[in-house]
């Protein structure tokens, strides 16, 4: 498994299969967008976002438990790829729902609970998609790098907030990412209990790699 | 083997309106379940069904038309029957035209009752026969911020009002829809009490533009749009206009409404279209006209209906009775 996924062209798959869930919305074009298709593209966007950051947050646990040391090197790339969707929704909903209105958005931003939980959510990633380069992590030193990118922990809780403040009485979806995501962060506090009483690895290597190996 | 005389039989029986698959969405929907499948545990069957098997309506002959209509161009009838709300049979927009189409509509019974001189159960039949049907072109607002013009086909509440004689007790008209689980089973989804019910101040109820609708389009209602026979209010959220409406209860006092009981804060027994009152999460300053992209149309007071219906409200704080 592991030599499948130092393989080059996995890469380029993998890169390719996250682009897929956009290339089919162009596909479709507006046709396939139904009556309402600004509130289609914001939550076919966000659906992609909540899936993104769980299938990211899902990467460390997975390599841990089934020992896929090698799946780590996608993680940035996935990362990255919640980064793309939720700059399409922010877009979407700047542009098309709220027609350049920034006064509009701004109200909305300050009055409104889940837009303030989204915007929070979504602007917590700016500082991660920057540094996400290894040059980056070199500057920073890797502590400090990792830190920071726990943020996503954040942008996780919030996006699922986000949803689930903004359906009307339906929960279910909401509440099963809100499941998703607790298994997922709740593996890390369980990981970091269960590691505690062991002495932590020092002098972790800083370098090309260490931007893949990452905050877990 | 039961032959069914050429009279019973609904047109939709005959042939289905639209029975397509259109293979741009079957192609997309596989490419997409395979990549969602996996993390959101929709079934790949949610994405590869037909977009419309749509039972669509009987012809409606005769329409007069009304006074009321807007001169706007109406909505689209596909864009229309493709975007519900009807919690009963799914929350999601496509879900009632996906869920719908074999919703039982015949034989089908309205029950008149309550504070009233002569309680009567008015089939569907009798009740597309007591008065002319009229086209009225109505906006409809949803509280969600969106907005259609559609073509209804019916007439005035009160004309059925009139028949069962209120008597001077009753104040409210409340109103119930169909409930089944076994045609209805996503209703656990819902997040709703059921069966919906909604409720309307006396005067309201009679106001003539308040309709008793029967179909749009100049055909008989489609499921998904509240088949055979529901409510129209087209200066209320349109959650207000009950579809598929099986009981109406003359009483004394103000009726339990299904989304003020769900959320009491969010959605009042009024809910008159005012862009004045936001709802708590969003705007309702503007809406957007669909099929469209931007919600830059600006929301009317009672949906532009102040000048026939502002008067039902005077004197009354808006903003507390919202």
């Amino acid at each position: 498994m592991n030599r499948i996924l130092m393989n080059k062209w996995t890469k380029v798959v993998v890169f390719l299969l996250c682009l897929l869930p956009v290339g089919i919305l162009a596909w479709q074009g507006p046709g396939g967008w139904g009556a309402n298709p600004t509130q289609f593209l914001e939550h076919a966007t966000g659906d992609w976002i909540l899936r993104f950051l769980a299938i990211t947050l899902a990467v460390t646990p997975i390599s841990k438990i089934f020992g896929l040391k090698q799946l780590v090197r996608f993680r940035r790339m996935l990362g990255l790829f919640a980064f793309f969707y939720a700059c399409l929704h922010f877009s979407i909903y700047i542009g098309l729902d709220q027609v350049l209105d920034f006064r509009g958005v701004g109200a909305d931003v300050v009055k409104r609970p889940y837009i303030t939980v989204g915007f929070t959510g979504f602007v917590l990633m700016i500082p991660l998609a920057v540094t996400s380069t290894a040059g980056m992590v070199r500057r920073m030193g890797f502590r400090r790098w990792q830190l920071l990118h726990r943020l996503i922990y954040v942008s996780a809780v919030a996006g699922v907030i986000h949803f689930y403040w903004l359906v009307k009485s339906d929960v279910h979806l909401p509440l099963l990412y809100a499941g998703i995501m607790a298994v997922l962060l709740g593996w890390r506090v369980f990981a970091w209990f269960s590691g505690r009483g062991r002495k932590p690895a020092r002098g972790t290597p800083v370098g090309k790699e260490s931007a893949t190996v990452a905050a877990s | 083997m039961l032959i069914k005389k050429p009279s019973e039989m609904r047109y939709s029986e005959v042939t289905p309106k639209y029975l397509y698959m259109n293979r741009r969405n079957f192609l997309a929907g596989a490419a997409a379940a395979a990549g969602a499948a996996a993390l959101v545990g929709r079934s790949a069957g949610d994405w590869l069904e037909p977009r419309s098997v749509q039972a669509g309506g009987a012809k409606l002959e005769n329409l007069v038309k009304s006074p009321f209509s807007t001169p706007e161009k109406y909505s689209s009838y596909d864009a229309i029957t493709h975007y519900n709300n009807y919690y009963e049979f799914g929350t999601d927009k496509g879900d009632p035209a996906r869920n719908a189409g074999n919703f039982v509509t015949s034989p089908w019974f309205v029950s008149v009752e309550g504070e009233v001189g002569k309680p009567r159960k008015f089939t569907m039949e009798e009740i597309v026969k007591l008065a002319p049907l009229e086209e009225r072109i109505y906006r409809h607002r949803c509280v969600e911020a969106w907005s259609i013009v559609v073509p209804w086909v019916g007439y005035s509440f009160s004309t059925i009002a009139k028949l069962v004689e209120p008597n001077s007790n009753a104040k409210y008209v409340a109103f119930e829809s169909y409930f089944d689980k076994k045609q209805m089973p996503l209703w656990g989804r819902a997040g709703i009490q059921l069966p919906y019910v909604e409720g309307l101040r006396l005067d309201e109820a009679m106001h003539p533009l308040a309709l008793l609708c029967v179909g749009m389009y100049g055909e008989s209602l489609p499921n998904q749009d509240g088949a055979p026979v529901r409510m129209v209010l087209p200066w209320k959220y349109g959650f207000k206009s009950i579809k598929s409406l099986v009981k109406i209860r003359f009483v004394k006092d103000p009726p339990p409404t299904t989304w003020n009981i769900t959320n009491a804060h969010e959605y009042g027994f009024y809910s008159n279209v005012n862009p004045q009152v936001d709802h708590p999460r969003w705007s309702q300053a503007k809406e957007v006209r669909l099929p469209g992209f931007f919600k830059n149309t600006p929301t009317q007071m009672f949906n532009g209906y102040g000048d026939q219906v502002a008067s039902l409200y005077n004197g009354m704080d808006l903003k507390k009775n919202y």
